[in-house]
């Protein structure tokens, strides 16, 4: 059994029973996960590679229903409905759970226009509107001082670092509830990685955030709750400190001490 | 012989040889270019855009029928086939994926993309022209059409595969419909492959002849009601150089001139586009 740790705050999404099947699989990918997330706190999954972290994130969003034949099982609850349900409305979901990957995404299109694409999904047209919450998103991503200069070029010009940026202020433009960090530095130079750890602390004022890394000391650093996975199970969610320094389960000391992984 | 020489000589050997190869290849399309430029400057004047057709020995006889009844011809076909292509393309790129369905189609298209265009041209005189009881630019279109389909669709099929899936995924993860992901990312990301892909298709439908012989036939005066038979520049050229009068023989000239130089530069913009994309 999974020794999982009493979180008595607030929740912004609780896992319950939950497993999950790729297309074509016979077993299970996720097995009986069952976790709370804390709100306006930060969660990190750690784990070896192929251990379920990103399967579980991509489930958060309902990612996985973008491809035929992902078979979902238990429940996952935010603002107090089940999230799997087949009535879910998936274009409201991912506006209040965003997501960031492990490469920067930036669309083929202006600065600008990278941040103000969710926006205008929702309608937003009126240009001043369009502008002011651009701004704001982009102060609030760290990266205005750079942009404000050229906002209609390219945003494939910039940096990997800016580009991740953008995408973090791209997504927290349209205020969610919950974000999603899929290893958000692995594709990062350690000065950018540096800047996206600091901005992700910062955001958890606003935002309740879930980030799957595969570098321990980056949760270490950056979370409030960890969680470790191995083999598609949930071995141990903890408050960070106690989890890499009293780990309660004998495979959560063997990884982080480095014995596997 | 050491076996370090032997092959050095055999090295020199494939390369003398692959290089005489390339350049008896090359040499001939010079041939041709220079021989086309030779005699197609030599012919082309200012009658030829002002004058129609006219009996061999009238010096008032030019091509203009001809290059306007060739826009008319291949500009519809574009209009028809490039959406069509199009929206193929990305039911086979956004929505049939690894389906059934989607292989079928693709197969399909690529055997069609091969299929003699003489094959193609008699279909449509059998479904078209027959029961219109007479030739037809509509007939002519619709020959072009279908031969410009497949080449659109797979292009833009292949085209809009190349964008990363994680763009698409990063679309979505935004709250975005997918007819929005597709326009509004996929289609932008790709734009400059699908666009290579639609001018390579002109250009392939431009130097066809054989499928207008059977549909639009030829018309040695100006004409602009699709539903008549049409003249155009191939068809035009395939009978004035099958000629024996001098002047119409030049006019052919000036007509290859005229399409290969079109050709040409519709080729050579896609080939810079692809070359752009590359180097991005």
């Amino acid at each position: 059994m999974a020794t999982i740790v009493d979180i008595t705050d607030e929740k912004a999404l609780e896992v319950k029973n939950f497993e999950f099947t790729y297309n074509g699989a016979q077993e299970p990918s996720l097995k009986n996960i069952t976790m709370p997330i804390a709100k306006r706190s930060i969660t990190a999954l750690i784990g070896p590679s192929g251990c379920g972290k990103t399967t579980l994130l991509r489930s958060f969003n309902r990612m996985h229903d973008l491809y035929a034949g992902n078979r979902y099982s238990g429940s996952i609850e935010f603002e107090g409905r089940n999230i799997l349900d087949a009535k879910e409305d998936l274009i409201k979901l991912r506006t209040n759970i965003g997501m960031i990957f492990q490469k920067p995404t930036a669309f083929p299109m202006s600065i600008f226009d990278n941040v103000a694409y969710g926006l205008r999904l929702q309608g937003i047209k009126n240009r001043s509107e369009l502008n002011d919450r651009v701004e704001k998103a982009l102060q609030d991503a760290a990266i205005w001082k750079e942009v404000s200069s050229r906002l209609k070029n390219d945003a494939n010009g910039l940096s990997g670092g800016q580009q991740q940026r953008l995408c973090i202020a791209r997504a927290i433009a349209v205020e969610p509830e919950v974000l999603l960090f899929d290893e958000p530095t692995s594709a990062l130079d350690p000065i950018s990685t540096q800047g996206i750890e600091k901005l992700v602390i910062e955001l958890k004022e606003r935002v309740s955030i879930i980030i799957v890394t595969h570098n321990m000391q980056q949760a270490a650093r950056v979370s409030d709750y960890t969680g470790f996975m191995y083999m598609g199970e949930l071995i141990e969610l903890g408050v960070t400190e106690e989890l890499f320094v009293t780990p309660k389960e004998r495979l959560t000391e063997e990884y982080i001490t480095g014995k596997f992984g | 012989m050491n076996p370090i020489k032997k092959r050095m000589l055999i090295n020199r050997i494939i390369l003398i040889l692959s290089s005489l190869s390339a350049l008896i290849g090359i040499s001939f399309l010079f041939w041709i270019l220079s021989v086309l430029i030779m005699n197609g400057v030599d012919a082309i004047n200012w009658n030829i855009f002002t004058f129609e057709g006219a009996p061999p020995g009238y010096e008032e006889s030019g091509l203009k029928h001809a290059l306007i009844g060739q826009l008319i011809i291949v500009g519809v076909a574009t209009l028809i086939g490039v959406p069509l292509g199009i929206l193929g393309g990305t039911y086979l790129s956004e929505y049939g994926q690894k389906s059934k369905m989607a292989y079928i189609i693709r197969d399909i298209s690529d055997i069609m993309m091969s299929a003699p265009s003489i094959v193609i041209g008699s279909f449509v005189y059998a479904i078209i022209v027959i029961p219109m009881g007479h030739f037809s630019g509509w007939a002519g279109v619709i020959a072009l059409t279908i031969i410009m389909i497949p080449i659109i669709l797979r292009t833009t099929d292949d085209m809009l595969q190349l964008v990363p899936s994680t763009l698409r995924e990063a679309a979505f993860a935004l709250g975005a419909p997918k007819y929005k992901v597709i326009t509004s990312v996929v289609y932008r990301g790709a734009k400059v492959g699908v666009l290579t892909g639609i001018l390579l298709g002109i250009a392939r439908v431009a130097g066809e002849t054989a499928p207008l012989l059977f549909t639009s036939f030829n018309d040695n005066f100006l004409n602009t009601d699709l539903n008549e038979p049409m003249a155009s520049l191939t068809v035009t050229m395939y009978n004035y150089a099958t000629s024996p009068y001098d002047d119409w023989q030049s006019l052919g000239w000036a007509a290859a001139f005229i399409l290969s130089m079109f050709i040409l530069g519709l080729n050579i913009v896609g080939r810079l586009l692809i070359m752009k994309r590359k180097g991005r």
